[in-house]
């Protein structure tokens, strides 16, 4: 494909501006892993299911695998590095390593975009808010009750602040 | 996956969007939340030669009441239909748009794309022929207002042409003593469902059944109304033998195949199953108890 067929694509990626030249075809998660070399964004089932591809465009989760690139121009996307803050984890991901929520951690980035999303809208979401939240992401390792203590953690933990 | 290569347009309104797909030719096709499209062009089942993206029209997003009518823009996303006031007046708009996949596709889904796209699996077909809809579209050439029981033709085929394009969806307020229920019932979140029950009825004196609508989803190549069972009990007292008669009907009026997700007379006895349950909560609200119905699934 010419160069004249790309499209550019300008967005803001964890608070800086990035743009690329890419195919239309590409999808968000290539765009911030291939071009933006943010590999923390994973690829799991590919088909808008499993939800490791999850980060938050204009403050919303979407899955980034069913996104074409250009669809985000002018967006403000945060992707899983741009959760922590001077070196410190975010309320959400120190939840998670301290309730044991992940195993393999692949499906981890898109987990805690969820919830930071989730608390972001409901920050003292019941049970079933929590379990609505997370339904749309997959993790074949823990069986979820770590996560779901983990989101409870945080969501405490993030009321206190 | 990639999908098959296509040039990518933005439009900024939607007769610049029209008059792009009409330069463009019949293998163009308009994108709005991309949740149904984008899977089907990555397993290369659409292959679209170019894209008009609409999601940056401004506009198209309000979802307001007036006149009886409950107004949503096509491109109002089914999290925001969720968490809208004006929507909840509505019940089954409200648990629809609340249960559609997951967190992540109702962000991004639109309800303008959902019909457009009339996948056999959506939920919005079968809840808004339970309701009295109608589409407003436009092109270059003038706009129409089509009744959405004109409005699917097929599997991911509707009546509006090459050009055409949904600007708002529009559904009539029910009556007064009305309650509806929506029943969709899936693997897990993410999924479409196996098979979905919407039901709005309108009672009359004495638990008559002053009026009715029975839709199945994902039972046929397009939602389905099914008519003979609503006749059962239009006009009628809701008693149980009648109740029965009517799901006998909905068991025949359904089309299901064999998939992944089920054989066909697995489905028949879950649509039965579901509109039973509908109806019994459709009547429960009509008396305004407060009902909490919805999508279906384990884990929820």
């Amino acid at each position: 494909m010419s160069d004249a067929e790309k499209v550019l694509v300008r967005v803001r990626v964890n608070g800086e501006p990035r743009e690329a030249l890419v195919e239309p075809r590409t999808l968000l998660v290539e765009l911030l892993r291939e071009h933006f070399n943010l590999t923390g964004t994973h690829i799991g089932c590919d088909t808008t299911y499993c939800g490791a591809c999850t980060v938050l465009l204009n403050g919303r989760t979407i899955k980034s695998c069913t996104v074409f690139a250009p669809m985000a121009e002018g967006g403000e996307i945060i992707t899983v590095e741009g959760l922590s803050k001077n070196g410190e984890l975010h309320p959400v991901q120190q939840a998670f390593a301290e309730c044991h929520g992940l195993q393999c951690g692949f499906c981890t980035p898109g987990l805690l975009l969820s919830t930071v999303h989730l608390l972001s809208k409901t920050p003292k979401p019941s049970e079933k808010e929590i379990r609505k939240g997370i339904a749309g992401n997959t993790c074949r390792c823990t069986g979820y009750q770590n996560i779901l203590k983990a989101v409870r953690a945080a969501a405490a933990e993030m009321e206190k602040c | 996956m990639y999908a098959h290569p296509f040039s990518y347009h933005r439009a900024g309104s939607l007769l610049e969007a029209s008059k792009l797909l009409e330069q463009l030719g019949e293998e163009a096709r308009p994108i709005a939340g991309g949740q149904s499209l984008i899977p089907l062009m990555k397993m290369r089942m659409a292959r679209p030669s170019a894209l008009v993206d609409i999601n940056f029209i401004p506009g198209l997003n309000e979802i307001r009441r007036s006149d009886g009518q409950l107004r949503l823009g096509a491109l109002a996303r089914h999290a925001d239909i969720e968490a809208s006031d004006a929507a909840s007046s509505i019940p089954i708009v409200h648990d629809c748009a609340a249960g559609i996949a997951d967190v992540q596709v109702r962000n991004q889904g639109t309800i303008g794309g959902s019909l457009a796209e009339a996948d056999p699996g959506g939920d919005w077909g079968a809840v808004l022929l339970a309701l009295d809809t109608s589409v407003r579209c436009s092109r270059p050439s003038g706009e129409r207002t089509i009744a959405l029981d004109d409005f699917f033709k097929d599997a991911y085929t509707t009546v509006l042409g090459h050009d055409e394009l949904i600007s708002e969806v529009i559904v009539k307020q029910p009556v007064k003593n009305s309650g509806g229920a929506y029943l969709a019932f899936k693997r897990s979140a993410p999924v479409y469902a196996t098979a979905s029950a919407a039901v709005q009825l309108t009672l009359g004196d004495n638990d008559t059944c002053k009026d009715v609508r029975i839709v199945l989803g994902c039972v046929g190549l397009t939602a389905i109304r099914a008519k003979e069972a609503e006749k059962t009990l239009r006009g009628k007292q809701l008693e149980e033998k009648r109740i029965a008669n009517a799901v006998e009907a909905v068991r025949a009026a359904a089309e299901p195949h064999d998939d992944m997700r089920g054989s066909a007379d697995y489905k028949r006895v879950l649509i039965a199953a579901l509109v039973k349950r509908a109806i019994g909560m459709a009547v429960r609200r009509a008396r305004g108890e407060q009902v909490e119905v919805g999508h279906e699934y384990v884990g929820r």
